[in-house]
């Protein structure tokens, strides 16, 4: 899987290293390290970049799944507004954690996670990704169990609380105050909708790769029973069955094949793309608490700003430190809803790049979705098609 | 099918492929003129208008006539088979409305189809040649009725029967067409007097009697499922070329009204009087009552039991249980392990088959739902577009919905022509069952033959033992003379049953040993002709599937990696 797979045109550029500022990365290599439970699997992270503050034209660490976590909780916390990339969800039933299916999955989705924040013009300047990306192991791992105190809630926990804290006030449930925005509105429910669709898109491409393992099960077994028939048979009806066993258990593997194909190409974009979707519902709560703040301390502030100035007014000797506490206070909310206003604005900008994004990376799926089927159809018809004159040979004898 | 016009042999009508498709030909086999000819011998008071030496041409019975289109899909699994609703040509082969099958797409694709000449006009081409011999059963309109000899039960005893349309030109028959009412008791009548008459033969099983409650015996389905058995069966019976000129056949499609073939016979007398009388009674119009025709010859009561006896103890498997039957034939013996290992390899490939055309309709299904999923998509975005790069996603997902949709129709169809030509290996796996009939009839056969042996070399020696005896005494004993007397009848007896029982078991190895070799020519071609046809079946739907896919991959191909 190439990393480049998301990265707009602009920062691909190793032809000229000099003139472009690029960064590149890709996780590579899973190695199962440690034993029993605490067993778990390590990657190689390879950062080629030009930009200043990272050290030389390349740079390979070692990282594992909670160092991912690490970063995507710190840019989460950081950049509200922007639809933070997601990980793959940590859990995973215990035996397949290790197989190779899945650790393929995970290595695929990992890749694509860090080089979204790593082509994103904002996130990419992110110190937190330049630590991940280049501090050697003992400081990452130091980082991460000292962080895992403060965060302690788990990515999909975070998600849980914020998603339904975000159903709750938009189906109504709480009463906190709202934004009044038609515009808005429109997007929460679109977002909410697609998630729906998203998710049963989903489902069926998973069911869709099973099925392609069945198949390929199922022509595997019939090969291999065409075969002793053909073994119980003579002349030109044995060999017939003879060739068209080894046919079938041929295109067996095929379709094995293409079930892997599929499940990567096309299931796993469609899973990231509910992810995706899944962020912005947590940006949406995100700007929901943001914008709730802004209204509570504004109206705090103003009921302090009517105190005062009736204190003002009564000449009281508390009118001094009430203006502390309401100079104090309007700089406060004028805090919040600087922050509100910078959600609201990146989001705007991040809608728009979330759609374009999608559009390529469906497409790109939707391609290889294409490809591999037309593939596994020609090599179907191909090898049936080569067994007919050897059929007709035998008929005619 | 083959049509080598230079190979002297010719294959035999394909009846246990149970296929819809017109195109299986003419094929020209006649049995062997000796096996006829014993045959005939056996039953040698039958007017056989058929001449032996000259060459039946015999079709298949089945729904090639276009006069006649099975208005009745045949798969119970795929109902949607005959769905084919393609708005636009997908491809040059979907030009041919046909399924494909070894037939009508070899063609397209430049494979040399052997018999290109002789399909293109259906079934035309084949009834309109004089040579040509046909049949052709059809099985509808079930109706209930009323069992009103039984009216002890006011309103009970309903059953249904099925309308028995044939139509063919054979001489034996005497016309043309031909319509009857039967119920399935009277197919069940027709499958046992077959077996009686026909002992050796492999005739082909009839469907199983289902016991079921009164309610579901008039179930839309059951009743379904039945008249489509029925079909089949009565359309095997008629591709068998010496069973479909039985009298026993003929009455059943043919006489109006109650069927007039007896519902239990008498095996025993029947073979003591060489089992001649009984077809020609049924033929002629004359109403012979059934127990004139068993009554045994004189002094045959004693004989009655015995084979009676030796009936009892024919057991249906292999030969295994069954110490007496001393079977010297090593040939047969051979074939008979073999023909084993065959039956247990294709209860095996049947039973995968199964799961290949389960795996396939699930394939089917997923495409399809993937594709309503992407199509529900598609117009959400179009719908709730604000940017325009969400229009173009809408587009591109239509796209690849559409090719879903298009490949899950691929799949149904697939599934639907591969249920068909795989239904061979179900058919031979039934036909084994008469393989298994046809083979204890034998050992029955020889039981009884060595039973007789042995029982006229005891008697002889008892009868020789008393007139030793009695010539010692002189004048002798009237009550010796008198035993010596009966036991002299006996012998003569014993002796006549010796050699039908030698005649009949004679008669017999012949059968099994014609049908043995005309089984192995049909299996051959059979199974040859359901390997092309799934072979071109598979070939024929990839190749859709691939224009399907490659021109969505086309239409996408700006995002692809090579390209960016």
């Amino acid at each position: 899987m190439e990393q480049e797979r998301s990265m707009p045109v602009s920062l691909l550029s190793p032809r000229s290293p000099s003139s472009q500022p690029y960064l590149s990365v890709s996780v590579t290599d899973p190695v199962k390290l440690g034993n029993g439970v605490q067993a778990y699997i390590s990657y190689r992270v390879i950062t080629k970049t030009n930009f200043p503050e990272y050290q030389g034209p390349e740079k390979i660490v070692i990282r594992r799944y909670s160092d991912f976590v690490w970063l995507h909780d710190r840019l989460f916390e950081k950049y509200k507004g922007i639809f933070i990339p997601s990980i793959p969800e940590k859990n995973a039933v215990e035996k397949f954690r290790f197989s190779a299916e899945f650790i393929e999955m995970r290595r695929q989705a990992l890749d694509i996670f860090v080089n979204q924040i790593a082509s994103h013009h904002e996130l990419q300047k992110s110190e937190d990704l330049r630590t991940f990306l280049q501090v050697e192991e003992e400081t990452m791992e130091r980082l991460r169990s000292h962080d895992s105190g403060i965060f302690k809630k788990k990515p999909a926990d975070l998600m849980q609380m914020f998603k339904s804290k975000v159903s709750d006030i938009v189906l109504g449930k709480e009463k906190p105050v709202e934004e009044s925005n038609p515009e808005y509105e429109k997007l929460k429910h679109y977002i909410f909708e697609l998630e729906n669709h998203l998710t049963e898109a989903q489902k069926h491409a998973f069911r869709l790769v099973k099925r392609h393992r069945e198949l390929g099960q199922a022509l595997a077994d019939f090969g291999k029973a065409a075969k002793l028939l053909g073994a119980c048979e003579e002349k030109a009806v044995g060999k017939g069955f003879s060739e068209l066993g080894a046919k079938s258990e041929m295109l067996s593997i095929k379709l094995q094949k293409e079930a892997h194909e599929l499940l990567l190409n096309f299931e796993e974009p469609l899973k990231d793309y509910v992810r995706a979707v899944q962020s912005i519902k947590a940006t949406i709560a995100e700007r929901a608490n943001a914008f709730r703040q802004q209204c509570e301390l504004a109206e705090t502030t103003k009921l302090k700003e009517i105190n005062l100035d009736r204190l003002v007014l009564m000449r009281s000797d508390k009118a001094a430190e009430a203006e502390v506490e309401y100079k104090e206070l309007k700089a406060a909310s004028e805090e919040a809803t600087k922050r509100f206003e910078t959600i609201v604005v990146l989001m705007n900008q991040e809608i728009i790049r979330f759609q374009e994004q999608k559009t390529l990376d469906m497409g790109l799926a939707f391609h290889e979705f294409a490809k591999g089927q037309a593939h596994l159809a020609n090599g179907v018809a191909d090898a049936w098609r080569s067994l007919l004159p050897k059929l007709e040979a035998l008929s005619v004898s | 099918m083959m049509m080598d016009s230079e190979n002297q042999g010719f294959e035999e009508a394909q009846l246990y492929s149970s296929r819809d498709q017109m195109e299986n030909l003419v094929v020209k086999e006649q049995l062997s003129s000796k096996s006829f000819s014993n045959y005939r011998s056996a039953m040698s008071s039958l007017s056989e208008t058929h001449h032996p030496l000259s060459p039946p041409t015999i079709l298949t019975p089945a729904d090639s006539d276009p006069l006649l289109a099975p208005t009745i899909d045949r798969d119970v699994r795929n109902p949607k088979a005959s769905d084919r609703l393609f708005s636009e040509p997908l491809h040059f082969s979907d030009v041919n409305s046909v399924p494909f099958d070894g037939n009508s797409f070899s063609d397209v694709n430049g494979v040399e189809s052997p018999s290109k000449s002789s399909e293109s006009s259906g079934g035309l081409s084949r009834s309109s040649s004089s040579n040509l011999e046909y049949i052709q059963i059809t099985v509808s309109n079930p109706q209930k009725e009323q069992d009103v000899s039984n009216s002890i039960v006011p309103g009970g005893n309903s059953y249904i029967t099925y309308l028995i349309t044939t139509r063919t030109n054979m001489a034996e028959f005497g016309g043309s067409e031909y319509s009857v009412r039967r119920r399935f008791k009277d197919v069940v009548t027709l499958s046992e007097r077959l077996a009686e008459s026909y002992r050796g033969f492999f005739i082909p099983p009839r469907p199983d009697k289902s016991v079921v409650e009164g309610q579901v015996m008039h179930k839309q389905e059951f009743v379904e499922q039945r008249r489509m058995a029925l079909e089949k069966y009565l359309r095997k019976l008629a591709g068998h070329p010496v069973i479909r000129k039985s009298d026993e056949f003929k009455v059943f499609l043919q006489v109006q009204g109650r069927l007039p073939l007896p519902t239990t016979t008498d095996v025993a007398s029947r073979m003591l009087d060489g089992a001649v009388k009984l077809p020609k009674q049924l033929l002629s119009e004359s109403a012979i009552a059934p127990q004139e025709v068993v009554q045994p010859a004189k002094g045959g009561r004693d004989l009655l039991r015995l084979f009676k006896e030796l009936k009892q103890s024919v057991t249906n498997d292999w030969g295994s249980s069954k110490p007496a039957v001393i079977e010297e034939d090593k040939k047969f013996l051979e074939k008979k392990e073999k023909l084993r290992d065959l039956e247990q390899q294709l209860s095996a490939a049947s039973q995968q088959a199964e799961l290949l055309v389960k795996a396939q309709q699930d394939m089917a299904e997923t495409l399809g739902e993937l594709g309503l999923t992407l199509i529900k998509l598609t117009k959400f975005e179009h719908e709730e577009a604000v940017f325009n790069c969400q229009r173009v996603r809408a587009a591109d997902t239509k796209n690849v919905a559409t090719a879903a949709v298009k490949a899950s129709r691929c799949y149904r169809e697939l599934n639907a022509q591969t249920v068909k030509h795989l239904d061979v290996l179900h058919d031979y796996l039934g036909l084994m069952l008469a393989v298994h009939g046809a083979f204890s009839e034998r050992s029955s056969a020889l039981l009884t033959e060595q039973t007789l042996l042995s029982d006229l070399s005891s008697l002889k020696s008892r009868a020789e033992k008393l007139e030793a005896a009695s010539s010692k005494v002189f004048g002798g004993d009237i009550a010796r003379i008198q035993k010596l007397e009966q036991l002299k009848e006996s012998i003569r007896t014993t002796e006549d049953a010796k050699n039908v029982a030698m005649r009949e078991y004679e008669r017999i190895k012949e059968n099994n040993r014609s049908e043995l070799e005309r089984f192995d020519r049909e299996r051959q071609a059979d199974f040859l002709s359901m390997m092309k046809g799934f072979v071109t079946n598979q070939v024929g739907y990839a190749e859709k599937m691939s224009h399907v896919w490659a021109k969505v991959a086309e239409e996408t191909s700006s995002y692809s990696k090579e390209n960016n």
